[in-house]
């Protein structure tokens, strides 16, 4: 089996007396879509602002590519090759495709923009990932429609190179054919080499292009299953129950925890 | 959308002109960019659109109604009466395009054209103006470098300490020059305020701008003495809207602003074609150049031609009052379509949040823009100090503000922010500029009228905005 990129061990987060998140182990493979499970309130967004850097952690250690760092910032997280695409998107209506994909970041000839630069490096961004539901780099965002807009933001973690890029439910307000063209954008990232987190509520797209599932049951892990060996039913029970048959937290575990 | 999902996997990816982004590679002529232009404004973005009409509209209105409206000299007037709106007009577009807005912006000007004619009129601000409202003055100044410091804007509080030091030494007093100088640094201490005031404490700029408009009206009562101070013994300072260029100056002027777009554009779009990214054909190009350079040689000469109607000493050349506001047009387009810093700042206006995760420091830019349009307030209540016939008690209050920001809307920029141009700004102040111009040439018509015209007129512009905005979200 290949080393993960990231390797979370035994992390614990507390906001005041409420003990978010327990000795969770948490790790991502290059080339692997790893789905990130749970129900509301499991820990998902707090596990996923501490590898962010968004948050602090109490306890626990993080493994890059085998050594160990402190994300302290998300500018450390992102200088790591670390890549969020949000829910709500972080674009800019009005500025256009390649404007979006540089934002912050953008390249410069002498004082002034470099666009044919960024035009062309986002081009290609695109091309490599095989979009083709999008034709013109210059199209502004506002004229997107929901699939494309999600295309653009992804589009824009793997021009900054991200190892890892982190998709909060990329599919959430998506139409039946939009949500096709994100769910083969992002089997095609991880087959590009990137560990791909899928954070979703869908079984349907998480049983689709998943390569492993990790459930989180109140703050636990409660399981890190390869989807190959598992059925949306037992992810079911793993989410609403913290353990399925031999898998998931000891019975005893899962009991106290509700 | 449904059609191409089907067709994806079988398509093979060379025969699909979509998959290989084509149209980012070929060159583009004339159609094509009308067709942009046109895609773009049913989009929402009417740009210098509406100004444009306005301008058709208000000018043909008045052309057919009075022959004194379309004669050299009555436009020559329109410049100078033009000249304040456009160049506070192209402040507040900074502001604007942030989604916020600016009510000091007049009453600023006022302030700031208010302390450089009393330092001019008395040789010694210090004792005319009292030293409550001196150590006032040099405290707030103080105050304003030292917040920009700590804001990490440099310049602007390098620029405000620079001012400072003019004001303390007097030499303010002797120099019309440094005394405008001082009236820039005051205007920006004054935008330090506003941008701190909106982003560190956060209430809304519609607040800020208009509790710090009634303090500034204060503030000019006690610059001038409340007494009307007169600019005509100064002299570039009654030159703005009472002079003209020579007409070499005019003729050098042009070449610089003409010849330097065509160098740039042309150079531009060859590095374009030569990067493998769309560019304009070299026929659309020179058409673009060719016809700036038509229209400006046009305008210059018939500015050089003598326009006055009477006998006597000639009036000839391009108004002072037309080329300072062109010219700051020119760098505030470079500054805000070209550079890092003009791009976050449209991404602020169009999603604050996008651009603060997107690592820009987000509240910097807006203080900046905040301190760039009261910087250009105070430009702007100099020139309007110049055309009213001097610092007056009441300069900059009444309808300035109202004035510039019809301006700035008329010329496509939007109050929601994210959109707009400082060259629409520019159109825009000359629509706002003509209301008054034509109604005064019909003796038959009450005063009033201008104040119910522009109101409307703002509304209509207004109004092609919000519904623009929507055409926008719904595309």
């Amino acid at each position: 089996m290949t080393d993960p990129i990231l390797r979370v061990e035994g992390l614990n987060k507390s906001f005041g007396a409420v003990h978010v998140l327990h000795d969770v182990d948490f790790a991502v493979y290059p080339g692997e879509v790893t789905a990130l499970v749970g129900d509301n309130g499991a820990g998902k967004s707090t596990l996923v602002k501490c590898i962010a850097g968004i948050n602090s952690i109490d306890s626990g250690r993080l493994f890059w590519q085998g050594q160990p760092v402190t994300i302290s910032s998300p500018a450390v997280a992102s200088s790591l090759g670390i890549e969020f695409v949000y829910q709500d998107l972080a674009l800019a209506d009005n500025l256009d495709i390649t404007q979006n994909m540089f934002l912050g970041r953008e390249t410069r000839r002498g004082p002034f923009l470099h666009d044919a630069d960024m035009e062309t490096r986002a081009r290609e961004t695109l091309r490599s990932l095989a979009v083709r539901t999008i034709n013109s780099v210059r199209q502004p965002v506002s004229s997107l429609s929901g699939g494309q807009r999600q295309t653009v933001a992804i589009a824009r973690a793997v021009l900054w190179n991200g190892k890892i890029v982190f998709l909060d439910e990329p599919t959430a307000a998506l139409g039946v054919a939009q949500t096709r063209q994100v769910l083969n954008l992002v089997r095609r990232l991880a087959d590009n080499g990137i560990g791909v987190v899928l954070i979703s509520h869908n079984m349907n797209d998480v049983m689709e292009v998943a390569d492993r599932v990790d459930a989180l049951y109140l703050g636990r892990l409660a399981a890190e299953v390869l989807k190959k060996e598992t059925t949306t039913s037992q992810v079911v029970e793993l989410i609403t129950s913290g353990r399925s048959g031999s898998i998931g937290l000891p019975a005893a575990t899962a009991a106290q925890s509700a | 959308m449904a059609g191409e999902i089907t067709t994806e996997l079988t398509r093979d990816e060379s025969d699909d002109p979509r998959a290989s982004f084509r149209v980012d590679t070929l060159p583009r002529g004339l159609r094509s960019a009308l067709q942009d232009y046109v895609v773009r404004v049913r989009r929402g973005d009417p740009g210098g659109l509406p100004a444009v009409l306005g301008l058709l509209v208000i000018g043909v209105l008045f052309s057919a109604t009075t022959p004194l409206f379309l004669t050299a000299n009555n436009i020559g007037n329109l410049m100078s009466q033009a000249s304040y709106i456009a160049l506070i007009a192209l402040g507040l577009v900074f502001v604007l395009l942030l989604g916020d807005i600016d009510l000091s912006a007049g009453a600023a000007g006022g302030v700031a054209a208010g302390f450089a004619a009393q330092a001019l009129r008395s040789g010694d601000l210090h004792r005319a103006v009292g030293s409550g409202v001196f150590t006032a003055l040099v405290l707030g100044m103080l105050l304003a470098a030292g917040l920009a410091i700590w804001k990490k804007l440099y310049v602007p509080g390098a620029l405000v300490l620079g001012g400072l030091v003019l004001l303390l030494t007097g030499a303010d007093e002797t120099h019309v020059w440094l005394a405008f100088a001082v009236a820039v640094s005051i205007g920006l201490a004054i935008g330090v305020f506003n941008g701190v005031l909106v982003t560190s404490l956060g209430i809304p700029s519609f607040i800020v701008t208009l509790a710090l408009f009634l303090t500034w009206e204060g503030v000019t009562l006690d610059a001038v003495k409340s007494q009307s101070i007169g600019t005509s013994n100064y002299k570039p300072w009654f030159s703005m809207t009472h002079d003209n260029m020579s007409a070499t100056q005019g003729w050098i002027f042009l070449a610089v602003i003409v010849g330097g777009y065509a160098i740039s554009t042309v150079l531009r779009q060859q590095r374009r074609a030569r990067e493998g990214v769309s560019f304009d054909r070299p026929a659309l190009t020179a058409l673009r150049v060719g016809v700036l350079v038509v229209a400006g040689a046009l305008v210059v000469w018939w500015f050089n031609q003598n326009r006055n109607p009477n006998p006597g000493p000639a009036i000839e050349g391009v108004p002072w009052a037309a080329s300072v506001p062109v010219a700051f047009m020119v760098v505030f387009t470079i500054v805000l379509a070209r550079t890092t810093w003009g791009r976050h700042l449209y991404a602020i206006g169009g999603n604050m949040e996008a651009a603060a995760r997107a690592g820009i420091a987000v509240n910097r830019v807006r203080i900046m823009a905040f301190v760039i349009c009261s910087g250009m307030a105070a430009v702007g209540g100099l020139f309007l100090a110049d055309f009213s016939g001097g610092a007056q008690p009441a300069l900059g209050q009444g309808n300035t503000l109202l004035y510039s920001v019809a301006a700035a809307v008329i010329g496509g920029t939007s109050l929601f922010g994210g959109r707009g141009r400082p060259r629409d700004a520019l159109l825009g102040a000359i629509v706002i500029a003509m209301i008054p111009n034509g109604i005064q040439l019909h003796p038959g018509l009450p005063i009033s009228v201008v104040q119910e015209i522009t109101g409307l007129v703002l509304l209509v512009a207004a109004s092609v905005d919000a519904i623009s905005r929507r055409r926008a979200r719904n595309a």
